[in-house]
């Protein structure tokens, strides 16, 4: 697999604001990456310098291993679906298909042949001879897919897609999304800031803040592994439980204390990386802490029931527990009243816990 | 008490609205005044107008007349004297038309292009370029007439239509270019990058992609010049001489006449002549007009 996309050094600035900072990224041929992170983290603006949008204060660009800093967009081989969908309002759907071809002075059976190709792809075909305005959201933005279809990009660049469309929708598009790419196997670049979006969908995920790429890895690797706290804290939902303490030593084996209460440390993966003393953050997702559950470890912690949100499948507890409130996932089907005392015991080998000083992952 | 609220008695459906509420007296009544405050005028010149000079003297302004007659419309459009000519207000009327039509196209085109740089292909000093303009709407006209004509001599336009279509064009840009670049401004920027994607360069996206969703804002464009250009007053007698008066000096020359009897059902016609085409204008297009003004709060 080759890389298909480059960013080298990439430098952007608006006035004395860095936007982005010497940004390296490769992006492998076929590869669904998406760029995640919180509003204002640089993802759409790393987005449009890719697409030539926006010309970036110093760094390369490469798109099939061309170099295409100073290219204008349209000579860079990628498509790109917008929010808003972006749809020439005055044009038919065919029109606004056909639109940039007919600019590039494509014969007519040619541009004919291609829409027909994308509206059977993408099932808008009953659509053709309609006006946006005439189009329900998810039609809308499927036609804005078809735009880049239509045009035989390399790259297909999402900008937060299916942020204007209702929750029902926008999970109806993620999965023709994801099949679009299964089928096409072009490489594709979405941004979002919705995390379920970037679980399902990305190859891999780059998690971006304040212009930097804080983790790029495949899903599962920055769900369970997060390189630091930011990461760890970002990814999931409810937010992953942190405990700030340090770890001491008692009878002769490395704990976790925190509050003044004990925490083994048995089952961490990496019980060798850490020192007494040292200052640590734990990290425990909701679903890896057991409620009223047996366990080899036999270390349990009281808790008292705060509040209950039943979510059909699964049942979201939130717990007073050393001072802290802490979110406990467990199934749909065992309900708790609240006041209700708990008994708790946690799951180590899936914990992260990180350096309160450089936050990252030990 | 429970029993009696539900009992199906009582309040149902829709609350009772009086008709002749402290409020409604208030607005209606508002309403009243401020309409027959502004429509008394005009009523008072459309009966003048239609009635002979006897009936004029004897006095009664609000009676209607008792004997129509269009006798002075035909007098102030064809007949009336302004100095040696007395051919009435159709000649000015035809340089009025030659005057406005050239300047509102040119003022348009050119101020749509600048409003449309400006708000989508920023460039170096843009933003200063902007800021200039904006103190040009600023700054009263009459600080500029003497330059301007000082000007129009060296280039050979002074007294000339011509020269006064470049005046009108280049006055009505200030305004203009910020009404159109805070249009295109208001219309999503996304458009704009999509274009771009697709292929499409300045003039591509300006005459393909903005300039069919931009209706509302020429129509009001259209509407401020073509009425600022045909009640201008004050370049029209500062830019032009006798022969190429436009209408509204023509006008003031028939009104304030000082020969003769004062003919006040000839000047209310000729009045009421002069001010038909920005009338027409607006009833023509008042609806696009609000529209275009209320653009920018509405989503494309």
């Amino acid at each position: 697999m080759g890389t298909s996309v480059s960013v080298k050094d990439l430098t952007l600035q608006f006035g004395a604001i860095t936007v982005l900072d010497k940004l390296n990224l490769d992006i492998g041929d076929g590869e669904f990456l998406v760029l995640l992170g919180s509003s204002g983290c640089g993802k759409s603006t790393l987005l449009n310098c890719i697409a030539g949008l926006l010309e970036p204060t110093d760094g390369q660009i490469f798109i099939k291993n061309r170099n295409v800093t100073w290219e204008e967009p349209k000579d860079r081989g990628i498509g790109m679906v917008f929010q808003s969908y972006a749809l020439y309002p005055q044009m038919t759907v065919e029109k606004n298909l056909s639109f940039g071809l007919r600019i590039a002075g494509t014969p007519a059976d040619e541009i004919a042949r291609r829409v027909a190709r994308a509206a059977e792809i993408l099932q808008i075909g009953p659509l053709l001879k309609r006006k946006p305005a005439a189009l329900s959201g998810g039609q809308r933005q499927r036609v804005a897919i078809g735009r880049a279809l239509v045009r035989d990009v390399d790259v297909f660049l999402f900008d937060e897609p299916l942020s204007n469309l209702d929750a029902k929708l926008r999970s109806e598009l993620r999965v023709e999304i994801k099949r679009l790419h299964q089928n096409l196997k072009n490489t594709m670049i979405y941004v979002t800031h919705d995390q379920i979006e970037a679980l399902t969908l990305a190859d891999r995920i780059a998690i971006m803040r304040n212009g930097v790429i804080q983790q790029l890895d495949d899903p599962m690797t920055i769900y369970n592994q997060p390189k630091n706290l930011y990461v760890a804290g970002f990814i999931g939902s409810p937010a992953m439980n942190f405990f700030k303490g340090e770890i001491v030593s008692s009878n002769g084996k490395q704990v976790f204390v925190c509050n003044g209460v004990e925490f083994s440390l048995d089952g961490y993966r990496a019980t060798s990386g850490l020192t007494v003393g040292q200052k640590v953050v734990l990290g425990v997702r909701p679903e890896h802490i057991f409620v009223d559950e047996t366990r080899d470890s036999g270390e349990f912690h009281d808790a008292v029931v705060d509040i209950e949100e039943p979510m059909g499948a699964d049942n979201l507890l939130w717990l007073k527990h050393v001072g802290h409130v802490l979110s406990v996932r467990i199934a749909g089907n065992r309900r708790y009243q609240p006041g209700s005392h708990v008994r708790l015991s946690f799951d180590m080998s899936l914990a992260s816990i990180f350096d309160q000083e450089s936050e990252l992952r030990i | 008490m429970a029993a009696v609220e539900l009992s199906g008695a009582g309040p149902r459906g829709p609350r009772p609205k009086r008709t002749f509420s402290g409020r409604n007296i208030m607005i209606y009544g508002t309403l009243f005044v401020a309409a027959v405050y502004y429509a008394l005028p005009l009523y008072v010149m459309i009966v003048t107008s239609l009635k002979g000079m006897p009936e004029i003297r004897m006095g009664n302004i609000f009676s209607p007349p008792m004997e129509i007659t269009f006798e002075p419309w035909v007098k102030a459009w064809a007949q009336a004297c302004t100095g040696l000519n007395c051919d009435g207000l159709s000649r000015g009327f035809m340089n009025s038309v030659i005057i406005t039509v050239p300047s509102v196209i040119i003022s348009i085109a050119v101020a749509s292009v600048n409003g449309y740089t400006l708000a989508n292909w920023k460039f170096k000093g843009a933003d200063a370029f902007f800021t200039i303009l904006i103190v040009g709407a600023f700054i009263p006209y009459q600080i500029m007439l003497y330059p301007m004509v000082i000007i129009l001599r060296q280039i050979g336009l002074y007294g000339e239509l011509s020269g006064l279509i470049l005046v009108h064009t280049v006055f009505g840009m200030p305004v203009l270019t910020l009404l159109f670049r805070n249009y295109f401004t208001s219309l999503p920027e996304e458009l704009f990058k999509a274009g771009r994607v697709d292929g499409a360069g300045f003039w591509n996206i300006y005459f393909r992609i903005m300039l069919p969703i931009s209706l509302p804002i020429f129509v009001v464009a259209m509407i401020l010049q073509i009425t600022g250009i045909w009640n201008d007053f004050l370049f029209g007698v500062v830019f032009t001489k006798p022969d190429t008066y436009p209408m509204t000096v023509q006008l003031n020359n028939i009104v304030n006449s000082v020969q003769g009897v004062k003919e006040y059902n000839v000047n209310m016609a000729a009045t009421l002549i002069t001010g038909l085409v920005p009338l027409f204008v607006y009833f023509v297009s008042g609806k696009l007009f609000v529209r275009g003004i209320a653009a920018g709060a509405v989503k494309g």
